[in-house]
């Protein structure tokens, strides 16, 4: 542990002095246009004026009310992803001795990543305006308080889109877990995540959403790729740093020749259920505000899922003539990812095509292709996320049509079905650039925390389990 | 005495206990195992990868009766027990040397 603390140390301090230097290449920021002044004739009297003013302010702060309470339930809803959604959706899948290993391991990062959010998190993804990474701007929140930040949220206080923004980082390293299930180490893991928070999801965030950021689509970015709620921010990143670790790690001790099937699958159906919930508030949400791109958003969601758990069922029942729970669960959640940087670019009908292509294909990776190359990713995150994410984020500049969110301006195509195909081309580098920054920044720091506490278990502990050998405590002490 | 082990479907249990409850046996113990005749076990898929469930949830039940008893409850258990498919189980019969009360220490048939 006292290794692991002074490598931390030392990576905030990098973290400290390199990041700055980044960020103030950046241009200048604009000035916000100057509000048009009302042509006061001196007819008017000023009790007019006044009124006028006053109602100005109500009509403001009705709407940021409005605004603001759906944000906060949303930041809300997209915790419930993490806990207990994931967690049990995880725990479910893997065996009794490690249940507790792996819901602890999500819960951790709720912890853990909202500790590194409030330090400099925050800032390392939306303070400033630079390409690559933010700057410290926002460190230890300066600055975050009930006045909006008109760069991002422009009704709602910055508080609301800071701990909203925060729900986000927390699910995204929760998910790699699924690759890393049933062999990583406890303190390998919190020291994976927190570099792998500060060196991957931090630049892939601001440069997706972040103001400058050289994706971002509607503040200027050099390949404007649209992302709406993280196809490639959350999903492309966790599923391909998942891979990653997945054969870093080897495989389980066992793997494949001993069983290992799921021990609760009723677990893993009540965490999916909520991971559907939950991601209303993910993609709806992404909106920023109540209005009619989060309804349309909600709904493209909704579809999406739907679509994508009758097409793994439909492919499962054709080729294992059987349609399982676990299937149609599992399909759902594909669907719930591939829709994630679509959701408030298209339409209901479009929703459902993409989710039905994600069912197939996430059907066809975990059951095919994960065979064929003989990997371990004991959950199939990568199955799931990294190959929903990708497919999702391409088929994004496919079906995003300017009547659904007319990002590059009003009347101006935006995907494909607008006849603006090079959009696609957008997406693909959005993807490409996702894919390295995961694979590269995932291998040197496997390499580095291999070093400095190792990341796997004792082959003992392995088949022990880890919930005794890591935890020292049982998840299910039922004779008691 | 003998005693009467019999490994049958866990489906049948509720019709097998009340058959030898109509002939007279008042003591049984029940038993959830797990095993495998020549009936061998099923197959799961979980995200194409298939697992061959080889020990399958069975019941088995012990008693010991007295010798004319014992033929009789046999005979109950077959009937009970059967649904005429593979994996309906078996019955084993031994002789016993000899029951003891604990209570009171007791001992011969007047036990069971």
């Amino acid at each position: 542990m006292k290794r692991m603390g002074v490598a931390c140390c030392g990576l905030i301090i990098l973290v400290l002095t390199a990041f700055p230097l980044l960020a103030q290449q950046a241009s200048v920021p604009a000035t916000p246009p100057a509000p048009t002044a009302s042509v006061a004739t001196p007819e008017v009297p000023q009790a007019v004026t006044e009124k006028l003013n006053q109602l100005e302010q109500k009509v403001t702060a009705a709407q940021s009310s409005a605004d603001n309470a759906w944000m906060l339930v949303s930041a809300a809803l997209v915790l419930l992803m993490t806990g207990p959604g994931l967690a049990l959706f995880y725990g479910g899948l893997v065996r009794q001795k490690n249940v507790l290993a792996i819901m602890m391991q999500s819960f951790a990062l709720m912890a853990l990543i909202t500790v590194l959010w409030a330090l400099v998190g925050y800032s390392l993804c939306f303070g400033g305006n630079g390409p690559v990474i933010g700057n410290f701007e926002h460190a230890f929140l300066r600055g975050v308080g009930a006045a909006p930040n008109p760069d991002y949220a422009g009704t709602i206080p910055q508080t609301t889109f800071m701990i909203y923004q925060l729900m986000f980082a927390i699910i995204t390293p929760a998910l790699i877990t699924g690759a890393t299930a049933e062999r990583m180490k406890f303190s390998g893991t919190v020291l994976f995540m927190t570099l792998w928070f500060l060196v991957v999801y931090a630049p892939m965030a601001h440069m997706v959403w972040g103001k400058g950021g050289l994706l971002n689509a509607s503040q200027g970015g050099r390949f404007p790729t649209l992302d709406f709620a993280g196809g490639t921010v959350v999903h492309v990143t966790s599923g391909v740093s998942a891979l990653v670790c997945a054969l870093y790690l080897g495989k389980r001790v066992g793997y494949p020749r001993q069983p290992m099937p799921p021990h609760s699958l009723v677990l893993s159906f009540t965490g999916a259920c909520l991971l559907w919930v939950g991601w209303f508030g993910f993609n709806a949400g992404s909106a920023l505000a109540s209005n009619g791109l989060a309804s349309s958003a909600f709904v493209a969601t909704h579809f999406g899922a739907a679509a994508a758990a009758l097409g793994w069922s439909m492919a499962e029942w054709l080729k294992h003539g059987r349609p399982s729970a676990l299937g149609a669960i599992s399909g759902a959640v594909a669907g719930l990812v591939a829709i994630t940087p679509a959701a408030g670019f298209v339409g209901p009908i479009p929703a459902l095509a993409i989710g039905f292509i994600a069912g197939l294909s996430c059907f066809w990776m975990v059951t095919r292709i994960k065979g064929m190359f003989r990997y371990d990713d004991a959950l199939d995150a990568f199955g799931v996320h990294g190959a929903g994410g990708t497919i999702g984020a391409l088929l994004t500049g496919v079906f995003a049509q300017a009547a659904i969110n007319p990002i590059f301006g009003a009347g101006k195509p935006v995907g494909g079905l607008d006849g603006r195909w090079r959009q696609v081309g957008n997406q693909l580098v959005g993807v490409l650039i996702a894919w390295s920054i995961a694979l590269v920044g995932t291998i040197v720091l496997l390499k580095l925390v291999d070093l400095l506490t190792g990341v796997r278990v004792q082959e003992e502990h392995e088949v022990a389990g880890l919930d005794i050998t890591l935890h020292g405590e049982e998840g299910y002490n039922l004779e008691t | 005495m003998m005693k009467i082990e019999a490994i049958i479907q866990p489906s049948r249990l509720e019709s097998v206990k009340e058959a030898l409850l109509e002939i007279g046996v008042e003591g049984i113990t029940v038993t959830e195992v797990r095993g495998h005749g020549r009936q061998k076990g099923h197959t799961e898929v979980y995200r194409g990868r298939e697992y061959t469930v080889d020990l399958l949830p069975k019941i088995k039940l012990e008693m010991v009766l007295a010798d004319g008893l014992a033929n009789r409850a046999v005979e109950a258990i077959l009937k009970s027990a059967k649904t005429g498919k593979i994996g309906d189980g078996k019955i084993f019969l031994s002789r016993i040397e000899e029951a003891i009360r604990i209570r009171n220490e007791e001992r011969g048939e007047g036990v069971l």
